[in-house]
């Protein structure tokens, strides 16, 4: 069951590069990490060595790519992924206390996941939506104007 | 859309639908003669059309949904006939969003709830009586009509943002009626490329993402290599924390963008462009991808443009995440698949940039201002602004101000008619105690150069820079230290790491940074900062690593008594450092309700009850949590 649902996602993305109309295919590499991460929400070894395969690059130029990008991960992370916009016009407004609040309720740094899978906390610079300042997004929903105080209740919307 | 075969049927196509959109541009008082229009017109004005904000910002606090609603609530009440609702571009007033604009009678309703929409609906639309408590400034108690009478739009001049609030960005033919691709084709076939090139030169352009290179030069340089192969590139890779315009203009008015850098190609004799943009920014992206189809199928991008043997091709190429990929090598670097890591310059993009070919990388807000100075002329653009920096420029007006949004004014504007007129001062009266402009690349401007008229040249004479017009303004509460702190964090974890003056130099500055802010600071740690700062300007390889020390710099300069209370006094004076600051209470305010000992994470507040509370203060971790808890006030923080 998980295989075959692995070896489809892989199809997926052998999909995606087939129908690519990128002439070179070394510069494909970065739009194709971003589809793989899509499809599988992170990169893992063997998903950096099918690329490398299919786009005829060394594995150690996928690696170097993915490393330099922050937007990239090796790590699998959370159901929910929690974005404390660190940017000036929210840190001006307080977000890295905001940020600290989530780490303390949540009891991992940012970066990191919590054990269960369940949270990430992953920094943000600048959504470009200042005047909501301080700004968090958990996946798509967005939290204008958040408050210390509020965090736990936004956690606890969260709860199953 | 019809496919469009030659510039005399784009003109023609101009005509049918000029007026599809006028209404929307001209207050009421100053309406075109409606008898002279034609009937396409009146039967157009007879409708009332609702442009609701689209952008991210409102579209955060879910003006999608009301604008939904708009549209069902105005079925029920049978007014399909009478009212269009628009999803349009972002009109800069972002701190009352959501926002949505009836015309013709320029009325702007404001931070908009689902509730309010059938109010609005039955009052206005049907009743014909404005919805007095939802007016811009009714909160404020002084509600609004005409809109565009307050200080915030009387004191703009828009043109990179022309049509952002005007039309609707997701269509073509929208865009088309308000003059769009008539520069494209008027460049196509009425001039040669060397005088496209000749028209940017003369208006005087300057690059609106930093440094403020000459556009016209950049595109001549590119114009007269000989490759047969060329590039144009849009940076659309808006990396300044607290900059959102070049994203509000692709969001707002992206065929705008698309047009130009057409005209680009044309100008410089490349057929191909691409559009780098931040991976942040997901419906940006989906609004470029579906513009870049429509123009294609209306034939004009694509092969043989408007009949012409002019063809010109758009990919987008997404960032992930590097802040450093705004540097033009760096960022060619990412086009072609690689790490962003920026490389010497000579050779310049002009001659060597994508894949080693001849390439103009301009950015998102440069390119806006392309289409009005081919079809105004240069004189034109020359008229606005100041003689070195003509044209306008979109400021991002963030941080303790009442109207943060996005702003365009005239270069030579002073910073006191932004903050003070257009920005309409400072969060609750407090001081203003300065200015950050250009991000983690420039400065901050204090309180007394209010009155300095904004160009390149103006802000590098008092240590900063343009940038891309991230505007922060601080105040009395902010800490100037901190915040030279908080942009070194950023280049620190930006930096890629190629040279060391950057990689290293960065990461020690922060280090004595650090040291200040904790109170171990010593006054050689000023000295210390300075001399290190300088060198790593002079010897880092990009811009990033020769504009880091900015903040720290100009900090230093203007707000040295800062850093020397947090080393001397080891006292943060605006109250921010955690690590300076003490809690204490108050003795004759405490009724000793033990909340705040109870409350305590470490418990180092002691007493009994109903007699005043202490703090111990070798064991307080300054969570301040008392602080918040007490229901007296009677915890102070210095």
């Amino acid at each position: 069951m998980a295989c075959s649902s692995l070896q489809s996602k892989f199809q997926e993305l052998d999909h995606y590069i087939d129908t690519l109309s990128i002439s070179d295919k070394g510069s494909a590499l970065i739009p194709v990490l971003h589809k793989a991460q899509t499809i599988f929400g992170y990169l893992p070894q063997d998903v950096q060595a099918h690329i490398a395969d299919r786009l005829d690059v060394s594995t150690a130029k996928v690696y170097g790519v993915v490393s330099f990008y922050t937007f990239f991960t090796m790590e699998p992370r959370g159901k929910y992924n929690i974005s404390v916009c660190l940017g000036t016009a929210c840190f001006v407004a307080g977000a890295d206390a905001v940020l600290k609040e989530f780490e303390k309720v949540l009891q991992i740094k940012s970066g990191e996941t919590t054990p269960d899978f369940k949270f990430s906390i992953i920094p943000v610079r600048c959504v470009g939506a200042c005047s909501l300042a301080p700004i968090v997004m958990i996946n798509d929903k967005v939290y204008p104007r958040v408050k210390v105080s509020e965090v736990a209740n936004i956690l606890a919307e969260y709860e199953e | 859309m019809e496919r469009i075969q030659s510039f005399e049927h784009l003109k023609q196509f101009y005509e049918s639908v000029k007026y599809q959109t006028n209404m929307r541009l001209h207050p009421l008082n100053q309406a075109p003669d409606f008898v002279q229009l034609p009937e396409a017109y009146r039967k157009e004005s007879q409708k009332r059309h609702v442009m609701v904000c689209a952008d991210t910002g409102c579209a955060a606090s879910h003006s999608i949904g009301i604008a939904d609603k708009l549209e069902e609530t105005i079925a029920r009440y049978g007014l399909q006939d009478q009212v269009i609702v628009v999803k349009t571009g972002c009109f800069g007033l972002c701190s009352q969003g959501p926002i949505a604009v009836v015309h013709p009678e320029r009325i702007m309703y404001t931070q908009l709830k689902a509730e309010h929409v059938e109010e609005i609906v039955r009052d206005h639309l049907r009743d014909g009586h404005y919805v007095e408590h939802l007016l811009l400034g009714a909160r404020e108690g002084a509600p609004t009509t005409l809109y565009d009478n307050v200080d915030f739009f009387r004191n703009q001049v828009r043109i990179a943002t022309r049509n952002c609030g005007v039309i609707n960005p997701a269509s073509l033919e929208e865009y088309i009626s308000q003059k769009g691709y008539l520069a494209l084709g008027k460049c196509i076939q009425e001039m040669t490329p060397d005088q496209v090139v000749e028209t940017v030169k003369q208006s005087g352009l300057r690059g609106r993402g930093g440094a403020g290179f000459p556009t016209g030069l950049k595109w001549g340089f590119t114009a007269i290599e000989k490759e047969e192969q060329k590039y144009v590139c849009c940076n659309a890779d808006e990396g300044d924390p607290g900059a959102f315009m070049d994203r509000s203009v692709l969001e707002g008015d992206p065929h705008s963008v698309l047009e130009a850098m057409a005209i680009a190609g044309y100008a410089i004799g490349a057929n191909m462009g691409f559009i780098y943009i931040r991976a942040e920014y997901p419906s940006a992206i989906r609004r470029l991808l579906s513009s870049i189809e429509q123009a294609k199928e209306a034939g004009l991008l694509g092969a043989n443009i408007l009949g012409s043997s002019f063809s010109f091709d758009i990919e987008l190429r997404l960032g992930a995440g590097a802040f450093v990929c705004g540097e033009e090598t760096a960022l060619i670097a990412s086009v072609e698949g690689n790490r962003g890591e920026p490389r010497n310059k000579p050779p310049y993009p002009a001659s060597k940039g994508i894949y080693g070919k001849p390439t103009v990388i301009n950015n998102v807000e440069t390119l806006a201002n392309i289409c009005p100075i081919i079809l105004n002329g240069p004189e034109w653009f020359r008229s606005i602004g100041t003689e070195r920096s003509p044209g306008t420029k979109v400021f991002a007006l963030a941080g303790k101000v009442n109207n943060v949004g996005l702003i365009e004014v005239p270069m030579g504007t002073t910073l006191r008619e932004i903050i003070y007129e257009i920005g309409g001062g400072i969060v609750d009266n407090k001081q203003l105690k300065a200015v950050q402009t250009g991000g983690p690349s420039g400065g901050c401007i204090p309180a007394r150069y209010l009155d300095t008229p904004i160009d390149y040249e103006s802000l590098q004479v008092i240590g900063t820079m343009m940038g891309s017009g991230g505007m922060i303004v601080l105040d009395e509460t902010s800490c100037m230290v901190n915040i030279a702190k908080f942009y070194l964090e950023f280049t620190v974890e930006e930096s890629c790491g190629k040279c060391t003056p950057c990689r290293f130099g960065n990461r020690y500055l922060l280090d004595i940074m650090n040291k200040i802010t904790s109170g171990k600071g010593e006054l050689e740690d000023l000295d210390r900062l300075f001399n290190l700062g300088e060198t790593i300007k002079q010897a880092s390889l990009c811009g990033l690593g020769q504009s880091s020390p900015n903040p720290v710099l100009s900090t230093l300069r203007y707000f040295r008594d800062e850093y020397v209370a947090h080393i001397q006094e080891k006292r943060c004076p605006a109250g921010v450092c955690t690590d300076l600051l003490q809690y204490h209470v108050v003795p004759e305010l405490c009724i000793g309700c033990t909340i705040c000992a109870k409350n305590c994470p470490v418990q180092c507040i002691s007493g009994s009850l109903r007699e005043p509370h202490v703090i111990n203060q070798e064991a307080c971790i300054k969570c301040g949590v008392c602080f918040t808890k007490c229901p007296k006030k009677a915890i102070i923080r210095k």
